[in-house]
């Protein structure tokens, strides 16, 4: 028997509520399997196992908020003896609905015997909702229950316009939640609240932790934007390529050479990567930020590195992260051109050891070869950790950085 | 060929869906979408690109200033579409 455990995701995050469960008791899941959707402060995470198994008991109900470390639900290593549990098979929706006093889904009233052999079905996709967060609240607010509700977005998710039409003809349009009806995601405000408390508290250990030491260079990035805007040229819309896979790449690659710059410092000591996972800083609208993993950007082509920036943009905003995506990156890029500044000196995330930030891409005199002319110019700047490396190397690691800018065409 | 108030729905529409948080009564149309919705470059290009999906028309890159507004996207739709119609003919 193995337990499976409110999971970290972040080291900004304590506590998390459980939004919905993908698994029963009796389902069959693989390591990677997602299992349950957890609410952090910060955003919508879908949880993976790490573990395969048989799912046995599922301990804590939608809509419980426990903290990180809790038993989430046990499991049986596949192919064990499982003794028959009255419990195998009961809906899902048989657990006690949160508003009850916290009953531990153990307490659950027996569920009619199912038959014996126990019901083996990975956790499929189909019984995933895909649900937006302003759907989620919509719904919770009329008390609609979601898994009724056909979804017309992208990939059958459900949307605001389908939760209203959903709603019971002669229904006011936002009458108080049901009683029992499962609790919303946060409200808005809530939500934004919750999520600057996280960065504070986080990004206030940084400063307080990590010894940063800050070094910039500005990089030349005519030959790249050149090489883009042609290679754009070529390509359909939709495989068209943005300036930051360039600098993403940039940084994967060269990561991948400085092992000092890409990894963790925990329990005193330094730790690298088992990859490069680079964090890819998302603003999310309305305030506040996450950057979860890209994994192996090192190892991605730009096409790749596209695909994997605009899935993660998009489920970032949507609010449908993985589990892994929130625990793994080993190094963070942050790009604050857009929105016009010039550089930015980062604050590394704990508990990783630098962090590389990108400013606007400007017009600027730039001397070559003794000629003065006008190229396109970004800063790159470099917070690293200087109880795992010394401006040595942080230098040596904005040079690579550079570099590998001026030779787009093989990144 | 699309009326003007077709374009605008389905450049609202392709804006909810690339920005699901978004609410669509609330976008102000001579704002900057970017600005207003805090949509970046990554989410930009995909609204291009899905307009693109739906409509047909094709947007060079050089171009998309043009559509930064949803005032702006719709004239510009709306342009592009009589061009092509006008080239068939």
């Amino acid at each position: 028997m193995s337990d499976f455990v409110m999971p970290s995701l972040g080291a900004d995050m304590e506590a998390g509520t459980v939004l919905d469960w993908y698994v029963k008791p009796g389902d069959t899941v693989k390591r990677g399997d997602i299992v349950a959707l957890v609410d952090t402060s910060k955003a919508e995470i879908e949880v993976e196992i790490f573990q395969g198994g048989v799912i046995d008991e599922l301990r804590v109900p939608v809509g419980e908020r426990v903290p990180v470390g809790t038993v989430l639900a046990t499991l049986h290593p596949v192919g064990d003896e499982v003794p028959v549990p009255v419990r195998v098979g009961a809906p899902a929706a048989a657990m006690p609905a949160p508003a009850a006093p916290a009953i531990a889904v153990t307490a659950l009233p027996a569920a009619p015997p199912a038959p014996a052999p126990i019901q083996v079905v990975a956790a499929g996709t189909n019984h995933r909702l895909r649900v937006s967060p302003l759907a989620r609240r919509v719904a919770a607010q009329l008390g609609i229950d979601l898994s009724q509700v056909s979804g017309s977005g992208p990939n059958g998710a459900i949307t605001k316009a389908d939760v209203e039409r959903a709603r019971p003809a002669g229904q006011p349009p936002a009458p108080a939640r049901r009683p029992g009806s499962p609790p919303p995601a946060r409200e808005p405000g809530d939500r934004q609240a919750a999520m600057r408390e996280a960065i504070g508290a986080l990004m206030a250990r940084s400063k307080r932790e990590i010894p940063h030491y800050y070094l910039q260079l500005e990089i030349d990035m005519g030959r790249a934007l050149d090489w883009l805007r042609d290679a754009n040229l070529q390509r359909p819309m939709n495989e068209r390529l943005l300036p930051s896979v360039l600098l993403l790449s940039a940084v994967a690659r060269a990561a991948a050479e400085m092992p000092e710059m890409n990894g963790f410092w925990t329990d005193g000591a330094f730790r690298s990567g088992d990859g490069v996972h680079l964090g890819v800083a998302i603003s999310l609208r309305g305030g506040g930020l996450i950057a979860p993993a890209l994994h192996d950007a090192d190892q991605k082509s730009l096409e790749e590195i596209m695909a994997g920036v605009r899935d993660l943009v998009q489920r970032a905003r949507s609010g449908r992260l993985r589990s892994s995506e929130m625990s793994d990156p080993t190094l963070t890029v942050t790009n604050l051109g857009e929105r016009g500044v010039d550089l930015v000196h980062g604050v590394i995330y704990p508990p990783q050891v630098a962090l590389v930030g990108f400013g606007a891409v400007r017009e600027r005199p730039w001397a070559i070869d003794g000629m003065l002319g006008i190229r396109p110019v970004v800063v790159a700047t470099l917070a690293a950790d200087h109880r795992a490396s010394d401006g040595h190397a942080g230098g040596r690691f904005l040079t690579l950085i550079e570099r590998r800018l001026q030779k787009p065409e093989d990144p | 060929m699309s009326t003007e108030q077709d374009l605008r729905a389905l450049v609202i529409s392709v804006v909810c869906q690339v920005a699901p948080d978004v609410d669509p009564a609330a976008i102000d149309p001579d704002a900057g979408l970017a600005e207003q919705l805090d949509i970046d470059s990554m989410d930009f290009l995909n609204i291009v690109v899905e307009i693109n999906a739906r409509t047909g028309i094709e947007i060079p890159e050089r171009d998309y200033p043009k559509l930064s507004t949803l005032n702006d996207a719709v004239g510009y739709l709306s342009r592009a579409q009589a061009l092509v119609a006008g080239s068939g003919a």
